[in-house]
């Protein structure tokens, strides 16, 4: 299915849930924020939050900044 | 039990309690041990960073909290955000990360003076103090504005003394003096700071605490310059405590003015 991912498109397949999409990245679920549609993803929701064609998925972390 | 010269009152910023006045930021070290030992050399517990994209690329990369000291308070900010709405969604991103409810809030308006856009602002802190977070605001330095900011819930006050990153200083110290003056929540001088004198000026002026990041990072030595910075900051703390000797417009012999030693031949 297509997605987009941080802005870019990706293409996947075998992907059902947010938790997925992060192993599929290979992304730790450890202090990372989601974002799917505008919607910000519960930690506790990464495993069950559905994921349909189409969907624009944020996935953040924290950086150095002031 | 004797208070250390270096060991100044808590500071409590909503239910935060800070041992250190001086705030540190996190952005433009050349590595990440540097940024390391520069936070423990500055003795600092609250640390900001920022929020932005996983590279998916490299997804592995090490993450900047693994590099923070412990027992350091994390406080993100909304850099990068030119609305109320913006801000609030970074906000929330922020807290659902799972690092507490501290946001340093910052909405800029001009991009080239990174100057704070006051009307966001103030609709953010009204929505981020409702949604229930620890407000830390990012201002220009209006007493006015800094009033508003208050009384919409801000838990902190964080006047600019120059802009981001240009390490002139605090321009006009009499506008921190007048912040001060006018709110009872704590007063942070937040972006400008270049040098440790900039610090302590600050400090002595009023303010409650300073943030710094590039004058620490962007320096020759950073893990010095923290020390310095620490050092700066506690200065200054102790000299407004101690309170200043009057200015005055000529001089004031520091001798005895009597008793002067006839010596000439």
């Amino acid at each position: 299915m297509q997605l987009t991912v941080n802005g870019e498109p990706v293409q996947l397949s075998d992907i059902g849930t947010v938790g997925e999409l992060l192993d599929y990245f290979r992304v730790t679920h450890q202090a990372v924020a989601v974002m799917a549609n505008g919607e910000i993803v519960a930690r506790e929701a990464f495993r069950s939050f559905p994921i349909k064609p189409g969907d624009s998925v944020e996935i953040i972390r924290f950086v150095g900044g002031g | 039990m004797t208070m250390g010269f270096s060991d100044l009152p808590e500071l409590t910023i909503g239910s935060y309690r800070l041992r250190s006045r001086l705030f540190v930021g996190t952005g433009k070290y050349d590595t990440l041990e540097v940024m390391q030992e520069a936070l423990v050399a500055s003795g600092t517990d609250l640390v900001t960073v920022a929020l932005r994209r996983v590279n998916l690329n490299n997804p592995q990369e090490p993450t900047i909290l693994d590099a923070i000291p412990q027992g350091c308070t994390i406080l993100p900010n909304t850099a990068g955000c030119h609305t109320a709405e913006e801000a609030v969604q970074v906000a929330h991103l922020a807290r659902a990360s799972g690092i507490g409810d501290l946001i340093k809030l910052e909405v800029i308006g001009d991009q080239q003076l990174l100057w704070p856009d006051p009307i966001e602002t103030l609709e953010a802190t009204r929505r981020l103090v409702q949604d229930g977070f620890t407000v830390m605001v990012y201002t220009s330095p209006d007493p006015i504005l800094a009033d508003y900011l208050q009384k919409a819930g801000a838990h902190a006050i964080m006047p600019l003394g120059s802009p981001i990153g240009s390490g002139q200083g605090v321009l006009d110290v009499s506008q921190i003096q007048w912040i001060k003056a006018r709110v009872s929540v704590p007063v942070v001088v937040d972006a400008g700071i270049g040098s440790p004198a900039d610090a302590a000026m600050a400090m002595e002026a009023g303010a409650d605490a300073v943030l710094v990041n590039t004058a620490i990072a962007q320096s020759r030595d950073p893990v010095v310059m923290a020390r310095a910075m620490q050092a700066a900051v506690v200065a200054g703390y102790w000299g407004r405590m101690a309170g200043r000797m009057p200015k005055r417009p000529q001089a004031v012999p520091s001798s005895p003015v009597s008793g002067v030693p006839h010596v000439s031949a």
